[in-house]
């Protein structure tokens, strides 16, 4: 087998993960937010992801996919461009957010963990996001959107489809 | 963007540098940030530990473990390397206020790091943040590079031969992970599974060397004990109990946010006075009292409830994360227990038999009960589960989850009664929760 692999990581992500690997005092202090910043670039964690971040690591990929899966953030098949996570945890449900979950579900036409035709968003109901105190809240990837109500869904979805139109014609 | 909050009632001591543009670096030192870290360079370690026991300073996780003491029971002299953890993973449902410290003032989180790794003879120290905070790691990362360019990190910190790193790390999701030797786990690159307890951290911990582990709350906390002094910030708070707690008030009031009270405040007053009051003029339920995990708590009962661990432990709850989670007269209590338990069962790590097991059964039992489908006997049967869940796990977890389901069954019997017999939840509004979440 050959040792030589093309690795499938942008330039960008390959030097963060060796600069990662040596800070720590063992190698596979990186692993797990190693797989994030991947999922991040290349938008799940697809078998060459796996092998890849194994071979860097030093691991088998039954080791890599053993921690992967334990984390709830780590997924293993594409998500939408845009992954609207909709927090329905008690300080969120009790300021309505499953009416704010079903309007989600309502416009998208799509339901938990599901991914649009185009691509461009998927769903998922997500347990407490730490922001009990801005309720009802999502995320959106990393965004915070706060304080919302069903009436907020519209321009949210609104904002993100028209970033995605501005990424494709640009 | 998490709205900031203030009531005349509030003492602002961890939260003094919120709003006022402290991530900056040189704004957090010209509002006396490093002072602290300097002082105790001056001072050694010794001094700096009885300061901490002096403050009467306990940890803000949940767990109230008098900080100073957790650093004194490091050894002196150890052959492996010594560490310093930063619990940043808060998920406790019902708190964010860590969200708000490292998004406000994340150098005193890293100049409290900086000190505990002074107290106890390290010279690593890791900031661990959920995966959900990705901004605020990004603003963390760039605090701790600003703290690498002015030399308050590296190899002679503050132009001493004292030596001391911090590294920056993010989950992935996963709530077992803020259970400390879970978080050593996950630091490792495993599975967030608890560790066996003893050895504790304290002797064996990261990499198998002494670490300390600290909720980010409580680091963030310890430059100001120094520079108030251990003995004044003890009379800040109660009997035990010293200085101010980051409240999150979430939940069916008015003004809902995250509020920097003394220990020992009334609980009554932080609902009615403070947060404005239960929402739309409606009445109070319940409040359950320090996050999800804790017993949910009847109106009279707070009637004279100080919010310090000592109070609250003896009022039958815990003091917990500080996460007040208000309820008002229009909820259904059994909604609310299946939401609760939810969360647990999808966090559990399947490690230990009667959490996996127990969280599953008492979804189910939860499920259906709120359903309608549920039978007089369901109601002794979810108390069994959990009672037989509860200290037969090697961490808090299942714990965490059979506490707030006894609490819930016990002091809102007649409204689980309520559901049996084929009726629809009484408080249909707001419809059986989905719960999708796997």
């Amino acid at each position: 087998m050959s040792t030589e692999t093309m690795s499938i990581f942008s330039p960008r992500l390959a030097a963060r993960f060796d600069a990662l690997v040596e800070k720590y005092p063992l190698r596979r202090s990186a692993l797990v937010p190693m797989l994030l910043y991947a999922q991040d670039e290349i938008g799940y964690l697809s078998d060459a992801v796996i092998a890849e971040v194994a071979r860097r690591i030093g691991i088998t990929e039954l080791d890599v996919r053993n921690v992967a899966t334990y984390y709830s953030m780590l997924r293993f098949k594409p998500a939408g461009k845009y992954n609207v996570q909709v927090c329905t945890n008690i300080s969120c449900m009790l300021r309505g957010a499953y009416d704010v979950y079903e309007k989600f579900q309502e416009e998208l036409g799509i339901g938990h963990k599901g991914v649009t035709s185009d691509g461009v968003f998927s769903l998922e109901e997500v347990e407490c996001i730490g922001a009990c105190c801005w309720a009802p809240a999502i995320q959106v990837n990393y965004d915070f959107h706060d304080d919302l109500t069903p009436d907020s869904v519209t321009g949210i979805l609104a904002q993100y489809r028209q970033k995605s139109e501005g990424q494709k014609n640009a | 963007m998490p709205r900031l909050v203030s009531h005349p009632d509030e003492v602002k001591v961890v939260s003094k540098r919120f709003g006022q543009g402290a991530a900056d670096i040189e704004k957090y030192i010209e509002l006396g940030g490093y002072e602290a870290i300097r002082k105790c360079l001056a001072q050694g370690p010794d001094w700096l530990i009885e300061e901490m026991k002096a403050s009467n300073l306990r940890g803000r996780g949940g767990a109230g473990f008098p900080t100073g003491m957790k650093w004194s029971f490091v050894p002196k002299q150890s052959a492996k390397p010594k560490y310093v953890l930063i619990n940043g993973d808060e998920s406790e449902p019902g708190t964010c206020k860590d969200h708000l410290i490292f998004l406000h003032d994340p150098h005193s989180v890293i100049e409290g790091t900086i000190i505990a790794g002074l107290a106890i003879g390290s010279k690593m120290g890791f900031i661990y943040l959920r995966g959900e905070y990705r901004y605020l790691l990004e603003i963390t990362e760039k605090a701790v590079a600003d703290a690498y360019a002015k030399g308050f990190l590296g190899k002679n910190i503050f132009g001493t031969d004292t030596e001391f790193q911090i590294i920056t790390q993010s989950g992935a999701g996963a709530y077992e992970v803020g259970e400390e030797s879970a978080l050593m786990e996950s630091l490792e690159g495993k599975r967030g599974v608890p560790r066996i307890k003893p050895p504790f951290p304290a002797v064996v911990g990261l990499y198998g060397g002494p670490t300390v582990i600290n909720n980010a709350e409580t680091i963030a906390t310890v430059p100001h004990v120094i520079n108030m002094g251990g003995a004044a910030f003890a009379t800040v708070g109660s009997p035990r109990n010293g200085g101010t707690r980051l409240f999150s008030i979430s939940g069916h009031v008015e003004r809902p946010g995250v509020y920097e009270l003394p220990m020992g405040y009334n609980l009554k007053k932080m609902i009615y006075e403070v947060a404005g009051g239960v929402r739309g003029g409606r009445s109070l339920k319940a409040v359950v009292p320090g996050g999800s995990s804790t017993p949910v708590l009847l109106p009279e009962e707070i009637e004279n409830l100080g919010m310090d661990f000592d109070q609250v432990g003896k009022a039958g709850s815990m003091l917990g994360s500080g996460g007040v989670v208000v309820i008002d007269d229009q909820t259904c209590i059994v909604e609310f227990a299946l939401r609760t338990i939810s969360f647990y069962q999808h966090e559990s790590c399947g490690w230990c038999i009667p959490c996996r097991e127990g969280t599953d059964w008492l979804k189910k039992s939860l499920t259906r009960f709120h359903a309608g489908f549920g039978t007089a006997k369901d109601i002794d049967n979810i108390r069994y589960l959990a009672e037989n869940m509860m200290g037969r796990t090697f961490c808090p977890l299942g714990d965490a989850a059979a506490m707030p389901t006894l609490g819930f069954v016990k002091k809102f019997r007649k409204e689980f009664e309520d559901h049996l017999g084929g009726k629809s939840c009484p408080f249909a509004k707001s419809g059986t929760p989905q719960l999708t979440v796997v």
